[in-house]
């Protein structure tokens, strides 16, 4: 039974189309890739599968339920956790109260709400800065702290949008290690264009290409697989 | 409770006692004066949970004011009711309205909603000219002195009104403490520093701020209610944009997203513009030339340049 | 009178409303579409140039034709330097952020108002009009089977009228040339495309903002220098005026200035008419929900572009 599956998704700007018939399913427990040259829709499949953008088409089902009507915010408080492509946090309030609004989605008690601060600021090191202003993070720091909110929710489902763009090669190995850390615990699902990380991390890989699925397998299949080499070396992006 | 927590309660504590102390200690034009800022006051800490806590600027509060204050005021003059129920209809009044135009006015963002807040809130006060048979327009109307009494207390009478003034003034900062500790209030706080983020984080944004122009509208109709009562008078100017402006003024001269902010801001401002009309018909020089200074050099007011100076912990 | 030229009369008076509506809103649209800013103070500009013709008249003394002559050229020049001094001085420091600049502008508009009550003092004053012809108007009837002209006693206007739309014709043909012929014009409307592109071109859009907000309050002088010698110069008279603005260049859609003239000419004859049969209050009414309802309904008004 999968966690999240997307059904025909196709997405159409004033005539262009920015995907074509996607369909995919995420097993629970599962850390998965989502990669593709640039352009290949995959920011725009996951703007359906969080809620942010409406499909033109297609269904999108998430622990159960048809959430493809569904606004953004009611897909999150049902279990899916979000991190954006550029970092967006509360700059002006102190990571304490940055992770605590995410726990607070969910939690009552002050107490449960302080433990889970402090549990998902311990996961991502952070809990030595817990005082400090949001803003005042270097940006690896806050990177790890949006996802700290997003650990906070204690989600089904955590989709991190290209988690180590920008991020020092030092954090990037952090960020390994918390993702190893999380496995079992959560479904991921990545979508990165580091192909190191990628390739470590990942169960299974979901390759797109101009808005449709070119192919999908593990790790080392994707890497053999002489479409994807095609997509990616003629014409597509760098690797890193 | 925390230590930042008990700083906040003994501040304003102390500060709600010295205003209870205060009536006994000052002569009898302050004595009305203060009456009358702590009304106003409650109005600003209405406008206040909008603009500072939430982010939202509107331009039109003086309709959910003008709402409480007619609401009240036209129950017990047209329909005879008695003060105590009429202050229920000004503050329900108000509530509804707020719905209503909340619902409305949320559709849009920024610029856009300054604007239809202010439209709406000209539209009131136009409507209460064009039915100035039963609302005497711009000349307004009195309730009598023998109308105005609540709980067997007559509030014309000096004391009892600023006591009533007083408690009208609790009634809102306690609102307002409450409201911003709380998770509703943190959430408001959350959607002004970052709306998109507030919403991935599975809050229901729009349901918050609907939430907050209600409770919004709910105190300023209560202190346009207790206008009514404690004054004797209401009038068309109480709708007029003038009225929408003031509590953006107080707010941002006394801090806004602070508690104590709007009170200091109105008791600056009332006294500045009581002692320059006594110099000039034109004392809205004054008022002009505070927005522009505050939105230029202190955008953070009184009580928000002491927040972030000083006391970090100040609500 | 009858109807029929009752009617006509209306739309008489509503022409010469639109017409001097279009100009003050083009100021306002005008502003808005290269700055993005609301200026809440538009109508005390408008307010000055009626104030400041009134005073120019006097100076001027005897001749109502050199004085209003005078002032038509002064006035607008004076105003819109005034407002590029505050654009220069208030504005650029607060960075033209949207909603301080609406706050810093309500400041202004206090300022202004107020100053005016304190000089020029709280009583309603004319100006001269430079010449005031009274023109007949004809009406039709029928009558033997014929169509016969006749000449309605109640039913003229006068030669300045005619003018006053004359000159606003000119004035935003004028403008229309200024911003798609000049080199003035094409900083304004690439500065109003793209700011950030057109600070990487070397364009000095500090400067084109003050020139356009200088140039948005001298349209709004230049429109009440025009109708003050039939209305009156009044420190309160800039009320209306930024109402009907602001309607006007919200149906319009913000930051198109052919939506606004379109809209100024659609408001400007229904007000005339409406006031004509109904309650002056109850169009107010109407037009104030209207613009609410148009903004929250149809952001973009009902020309403008896709603006922001």
């Amino acid at each position: 039974m999968s966690l999240l599956s997307a059904q025909g998704i196709s997405k159409q700007y004033n005539g262009l189309s920015a995907l074509s018939d996607v369909s995919f399913e995420v097993p629970p427990g599962q850390v998965r890739a989502l990669i593709g040259p640039n352009g290949a829709g995959k920011t725009t499949l996951v703007g359906v599968l969080s809620g942010r953008i409406p499909p033109s088409s297609g269904s999108v089902r998430f622990a159960g339920q048809d959430v493809t009507t569904w606004p953004a915010h009611k897909r999150i408080s049902q279990g899916m956790g979000y991190t954006f492509q550029i970092t967006s946090i509360f700059a002006d309030l102190s990571v304490r109260e940055n992770v605590g609004l995410a726990a607070r989605r969910h939690q009552k008690s002050a107490a449960v709400v302080d433990a889970l601060v402090e549990e998902a600021l311990l996961k991502t090191d952070l809990w030595g800065r817990v005082d400090d202003v949001a803003g005042t993070l270097s940006y690896g720091h806050q990177r790890l702290l949006e996802i700290a909110m997003g650990l906070a929710q204690k989600p089904k489902l955590l989709i991190l949008d290209e988690p180590t763009q920008g991020l020092a090669d030092g954090d990037v190995e952090s960020f390994k290690r918390l993702i190893e850390s999380l496995r079992g615990d959560v479904t991921i699902l990545l979508i990165e264009h580091n192909m190191d990380v990628v390739m470590q991390l990942a169960d299974f890989i979901t390759v797109l290409e101009a808005g449709r699925v070119l192919f999908e397998g593990i790790p080392t299949d994707v890497k053999a697989n002489a479409l994807v080499r095609a997509a990616y070396l003629g014409g597509g992006d760098a690797e890193t | 409770m925390t230590t930042d927590l008990k700083k906040s309660v003994i501040l304003h504590a102390g500060v709600v006692l010295a205003l209870f102390v205060l009536q006994f200690v000052l002569p009898a034009y302050h004595h009305g004066n203060m009456a009358r800022i702590m009304v106003l006051a409650s109005y600003a800490i209405g406008y206040n949970l909008l603009f500072g806590y939430t982010g939202l600027l509107s331009l039109g509060h003086a309709l959910f004011f003008a709402a409480g204050l007619y609401g009240a005021g036209l129950a017990m003059s047209q329909f005879g009711l008695s003060a105590g129920p009429a202050l229920v209809v000004g503050v329900v009044a108000g509530v509804v309205i707020g719905a209503v135009v909340g619902g409305l006015a949320l559709r849009t963002e920024g610029v856009a909603f300054m604007i239809v807040t202010l439209m709406f809130a000209q539209a009131g006060y136009l409507t209460i000219l064009y039915f100035g048979a039963y609302t005497r327009g711009d000349e307004g109307f009195v309730i009598e002195q023998a109308e105005r009494v609540l709980l067997g207390a007559d509030l014309s009478d000096p004391l009892m009104r600023y006591f009533a003034a007083f408690s009208l003034f609790c009634a809102a900062i306690f609102t307002c403490f409450l409201a911003v500790k709380s998770r509703f209030g943190r959430v408001l706080v959350a959607i002004r520093e970052n709306e998109e983020r507030a919403s991935m984080l599975g809050y229901d944004v729009a349901k918050y701020k609907l939430g907050a122009v209600v409770l919004s509208a709910g105190l300023s109709a209560l202190a346009g209610a207790g206008y009514a009562l404690l004054f004797g008078y209401v009038g068309a100017s109480f709708a007029s944009v003038q009225y929408s402006i003031f509590p953006l003024l107080w707010v941002l001269l006394g801090g806004a997203g602070t508690v104590l902010g709007p009170l200091v801001g109105t008791v600056f401002m009332f006294y500045l513009i009581d002692l320059s009309s006594g110099l000039t018909t034109a004392y809205m020089l004054i008022a002009g030339v505070a927005l522009v200074v505050l939105t230029v050099f202190a955008p953070h007011g009184v009580m928000g340049e002491v927040r972030r100076r000083m006391w970090r912990w100040l609500p | 009178m009858d109807f029929g030229p009752y009617l006509m009369l209306a739309i008489m008076e509503g022409a010469l409303t639109a017409a001097v509506l279009a100009l003050t809103a083009s100021g306002l649209a005008l502003v808005f579409g290269v700055m993005r800013v609301v200026n809440v103070a538009h109508g005390e500009f408008f307010m000055l140039g009626a104030v400041l013709a009134w005073w120019v008249s006097q100076l001027a003394g005897g001749s109502p034709v050199w004085g209003f002559l005078l002032a038509l050229c002064v006035v607008p020049l004076l105003v819109g330097l005034l407002a590029a001094f505050v654009d220069m001085t208030i504005l650029k420091r607060i960075n033209y952020d949207p909603e301080r600049t609406i706050v810093a502008t309500i400041g202004i508009l206090y300022i202004l108002q107020q100053v005016t009550l304190m000089t020029y003092g709280p009583e309603a004053r004319p100006v001269a009009p430079p010449f005031n012809a009274r023109i007949a108007l004809p009406w039709f009837e029928m009558s033997d089977g014929a169509l016969q002209v006749y000449w309605p006693w109640g039913l003229s206007t006068t030669s300045y009228k005619l003018c006053v739309i004359g000159a606003a014709c000119v004035v935003l043909l004028g403008l229309w040339a200024l911003m798609t012929k000049t080199k003035l014009g094409l900083l304004m409307r690439a500065t109003e495309q793209d700011r950030e592109m057109a600070l990487a071109f070397g364009i000095p859009v500090q400067r084109v903002y003050a020139i356009a907000f200088g140039l948005g309050a001298g349209l709004a002088a230049l429109a009440a220098v025009l109708i003050v010698p039939i209305q009156q110069a009044h420190y309160l008279m800039g009320g209306d005026p930024l109402l009907l603005s602001f309607i006007v260049v919200i149906i319009g859609g913000l930051g198109s200035l052919p939506g606004a003239i379109l809209a100024a000419l659609l408001i400007g004859l229904s007000d005339g008419i409406i006031s004509v049969f109904f309650s002056p209050t109850l169009a107010k009414i109407f037009a104030t929900l209207l613009v609410a309802f148009v903004l929250v309904f149809r952001p973009n008004g009902l020309w403008g572009a896709n603006n922001s």
